[in-house]
């Protein structure tokens, strides 16, 4: 099978000469599209996490609120808009209100540039994964300026808890994330998804792949503030951390943010590691090969990332949380050393060549039209 | 079983025994036959002495001051203290009484002895009104700082107290 | 640069406070009265330098309700019924602890059977309490999960509870001259179906956060709390036993019929907040030992000698008597002139002695060190404040 990916940026910036209001309806669609996605997404993560928090602990979780409560998100979400929206005497009104929306924006512009599909893609930027990395730091900005705005102590140790955590694993993941930049020889996203139509990097480089998967997942673990990793909330020692001061609206865009974080997270590792929307391609075993293209790319990406979303709720169901000083051992003392060496295997092994299937990886990576490239994407959101 | 870190140095002596050492390091105390276990009255004058001495002396080894509370006894014009004391290295155990003024409770602090004499004390001061002297921090423990009067003090009324149906 | 400067400069960096290098400074932050991990109304007013612990003042008194002023106004069988408000997870034990020294006090007599109810009630609250401590543990580390596995364990043995006693919560089942009930017929099946269901999931307890490293990596070396110094707060219960001091009043001054029953202290080394930890799960199997000794062995007889309706006299007098909860000591004493109502009161309870081992153990440890000291001393606050 032949992958001819095309993002919807792309595909209008080709409508635009000559067909300006399908090239309009495009834009449009992929705006509303992406409103849709996020929505949707939020309350089926946060129905997900419920469910399986409540299986892990032996309950039901929701169940009461539509057919095996589906429509719990839906009734939360409504009462979070419903309620009343405080603002705290003494806090920095203006930041306060920004810093949600902030954490929200960073999210979206993330997903946008994730490729779901050959053909579900909005933006594809030749540089993306640099991206897509520098737009999650909004995130941390949200956080620090949340707890900051909040004029509550508590709050702002959650925020430079978060700040501290996020910026020092902002590195690792990085690191990880060159690996399988390394090995694709691109930063351009659905670039590094056509790389692995041979396999996926996570066991075609000899464990490098691996580490690196591990490492990221890690590292991203503890950039969206998830348990173990969880201190800038930490429930338990700062009540809520940065969002203690957050009701009704701003606190939903808050709780939207962390599982769209989850999501981006899941989605970044399944993109670089786990062949993004690509079929279980193994080499040149066709008869496999066309066997796993029996489903649809679409198909395969989500399951994937529902995967890694699951493998992150279980690790914040399972585990405790670790101490702020242990939390900074472990990534200056233990992560960011193995992501180096990991990073010099890995650059060993694509000079060399000793990976699985180098020939056919090292074919020319489909050259995309000009016009889909950033630069004439302005259309899109 | 594991062993205790604590050396078991001391031999428990019984109640006879008990009180006749203490009246040999304190001639002054006196047997308070009235309690179910060893106790002692201790002149007020004498008490710090003798804690010292019953915290360290080789063969009484109080160690644990297990509560202080205190007694007050309206009629006769006294704050009754209480003390009871244990000796984990030993087993052996004591209450000791020691008299206060009623009207005028000072009595010596024992935070250097027991150090957690310094929140039983602030238990009794904030209850009592004994003040204890040489106390680094005697301030109410469960009550507001600007309460007024005692509460188990026996004369204690305020205006929120129900009268009993009798 | 030649030595003399280098040595005043030297000196003078070490002339600073280790703590203003940075030009931090330190602030003050209130911990509760309404705080998740202090659970109840505890307040800790915390001296931080960032996230470091300075100092621990403890505020006391959101619910003081002066149960022993209650007391002198109450005659000797009430005032029995106001102890399980004092430490509500041990209810019972409280119970016996008042019932014990008014049963002293006006020479009351009690019968083997009577005895084996109360030990065997007492023992299975202590595994009830230890199973909530648990659960609240691990979530004071910061997994939820625990919290739901104690709860759910803890569920089968409050529904044991309830078919004898009638209460789940704040139970009264002990009072001087005997217990209130019998106990229900289907109890000792009862009991069994639990410890059947519940020593498999100990075991799991003991994957879930026991063997978990960071649990582990949280635990060790955290809060040492020396031998001496448990002795000089006051500790007692497995604070103190984590401390490596095996005092146990049910080996010590055994009472019931704990005298009786074969039984280990399981004791710590060296006292930080694994210790506390390890010592409380070991004390779990043990009291699930004592239970198994006794279901089969519960004398025949009377469960009460006094008539609930009889008045109780006491002579004048001091009476102490103290005994083992799922904290530590706790101690009755008894002041009377005679009558039917005591002159004075006074509980020694163990969560207000444990207390204070917070104020030297958390400080120059983290927030979170904090937190996780807390929840390894088990207070339960209204114990505290009476």
């Amino acid at each position: 099978m032949h992958f001819d990916p095309q993002s919807l940026a792309s595909r209008a910036a080709h409508l635009a000469p000559t067909d300006p209001w399908p090239a309009l309806g495009v834009v449009v669609g992929s705006v509303l599209g992406v409103a849709a996605f996020v929505t949707v997404l939020g309350l089926v993560l946060i129905y997900a996490e419920r469910k399986i928090a409540a299986h892990f602990q032996c309950r039901v979780g929701p169940y009461r609120v539509g057919p095996h409560g589906t429509l719990q998100a839906v009734a939360d979400a409504v009462k979070l808009l419903l309620k009343e929206d405080v603002v705290p005497t003494g806090s920095d009104h203006l930041l306060h209100i920004l810093a949600p929306v902030l954490s929200f924006a960073g999210m979206v512009l993330c997903i946008i540039a994730l490729p779901m599909g050959p053909h579900a893609q909005v933006v594809d930027l030749d540089i993306g994964v640099l991206y897509i990395t520098a737009v999650a730091g909004l995130g941390v900005l949200g956080i620090l300026l949340g707890g900051w705005s909040s004029h509550n102590k508590w709050s702002l140790l959650g925020a430079m808890r978060a700040g501290a955590q996020i910026i020092s694993y902002e590195l690792s993941a990085m690191l990880a994330l060159l690996v399988a930049v390394l090995f694709s020889g691109t930063l351009q996203l659905s670039g590094i998804v056509l790389a692995q139509q041979e396999g996926w990097w996570i066991w075609r480089a000899h464990g490098a792949g691996l580490v690196a998967f591990v490492l990221f997942v890690v590292a991203g673990t503890a950039e969206i503030n998830r348990t173990p990793f969880d201190l800038a909330e930490g429930e338990s020692e700062l009540t809520a951390g940065f969002h203690t001061e957050y009701s009704g609206l701003r606190f939903a865009f808050f709780f939207l943010a962390e599982f769209l974080n989850l999501f981006v997270l899941a989605a970044m590792a399944t993109t670089l590691f786990l062949g993004g929307w690509m079929p279980l391609h193994i080499g040149s075993w066709s008869a496999w090969n066309a066997a796993m293209d029996m489903l649809p790319p679409g198909l395969w990406f989500a399951g994937k990332a529902a995967a890694v979303v699951f493998l992150l709720m279980w690790f914040r169901w399972t585990f405790p949380r670790l101490r702020v000083d242990q939390l900074m051992r472990l990534e200056w003392k233990v992560l960011l050393p193995i992501g180096f060496a990991n990073l010099f295997f890995a650059a060993v092994l694509v000079v060399s060549g000793w990976y699985f299937f180098p020939t056919v990886a090292a074919a020319p990576v489909p050259q995309l039209p000009a016009a889909g490239s950033s630069d004439d994407a302005g259309g899109a959101p | 079983m594991a062993t205790s870190l604590l050396p078991v140095s001391g031999q428990a002596l019984d109640a006879q025994s008990l009180v006749a050492k203490i009246q040999k390091l304190c001639p002054a105390a006196q047997l308070r036959p009235d309690c179910d276990r060893p106790a002692v009255k201790v002149p007020l004058a004498h008490w710090p002495v003798l804690a010292q001495q019953l915290f360290a002396s080789a063969d009484l080894l109080f160690d644990l001051l297990e509560t202080h509370t205190a007694i007050d006894w309206v009629q006769t014009g006294q704050i009754e203290l209480v003390y009871v004391l244990t000796s984990l290295q030993c087993g052996h155990h004591l209450t000791v009484f020691v008299d206060v003024a009623r009207d005028n409770p000072v009595a010596p602090s024992l935070c250097a002895v027991w150090p957690i004499a310094q929140w039983q004390e602030r238990e009794v001061f904030d209850l009592f009104g004994v003040h204890y002297t040489d106390h680094p921090d005697l301030r109410r423990l469960f009550l507001d700082d600007d309460w007024q009067g005692f509460p188990l003090r026996k004369d204690y009324a305020d205006d929120f107290m129900l009268e009993r149906p009798s | 640069m030649n030595a003399t400067v280098a040595t005043t400069l030297r000196a003078r960096l070490d002339a600073l406070p280790s703590q203003s290098l940075l030009g931090t400074q330190e602030y003050f932050v209130n911990m509760g009265p309404q705080h998740p991990s202090t659970h109840g109304v505890l307040r800790l007013v915390l001296k931080l330098d960032g996230e470091t612990v300075h100092q621990v003042i403890p505020v006391l008194g959101y619910i003081h309700r002066g149960i022993e002023k209650i007391c002198e106004h109450s005659n000797y069988r009430q005032l029995v019924h106001l102890t399980d408000r004092m430490d509500y997870l041990s209810a019972l034990a409280n119970n016996w602890a008042a019932t014990m020294v008014v049963e002293k006090a006006a020479a009351m007599e009690t019968n083997s059977r009577i005895e084996a109810i109360r030990t065997l009630v007492t023992e299975l609250q202590r595994i009830h309490s230890h199973q909530l401590w648990w659960g609240v543990f691990g979530m004071d580390l910061g997994a939820f999960t625990p919290f739901f596995y104690g709860f759910r364990d803890r569920e089968i043995l409050t529904d044991v509870f309830e078919r004898t006693i009638g209460g789940r919560l704040t139970m009264n089942y002990i009072q001087p001259g005997g217990v209130m009930h019998d106990i229900h017929p289907e109890l000792v099946a009862d009991v069994k179906a639990f410890l059947a269901v519940f020593k498999p999931r100990l075991d799991e307890y003991e994957a879930l956060l026991s063997e978990n490293v960071i649990v582990q990596e949280r635990l060790r070396g955290v809060g040492v709390l020396t031998a001496q110094d448990a002795v000089a707060l006051g500790a007692t219960g497995p604070v103190l036993r984590a401390s490596g001091v095996a005092h146990d009043l049910r080996k010590a001054e055994p009472y019931g019929l704990y005298g009786q029953v074969a039984f280990d202290v399981p004791v710590g080394s060296r006292g930080d907040c694994w210790d506390r930890y390890a010592v409380r799960m070991q004390e779990m199997r043990q009291s699930i030992r004592i239970v198994e000794q006794l279901l089969d062995n519960i004398p025949e007889g009377k469960h009460f000698l006094v008539k609930p309706a009889a008045k109780i006299k006491v002579k004048p007098g001091v009476w102490y008597s103290h005994l083992e909860t799922a904290r530590g000591v706790l101690g009755a004493m008894l002041v009377s002139t005679g009558g039917e109502a005591p002159y004075r009161v006074h509980f020694r309870t163990p969560n207000f002695n444990n207390l204070w081992a917070v104020t030297t153990t958390a400080t120059g440890g983290r927030v979170a060190d904090l937190v996780a000291i807390l929840s390894s001393l088990d207070l339960v606050i209204p114990d505290i404040d009476r």
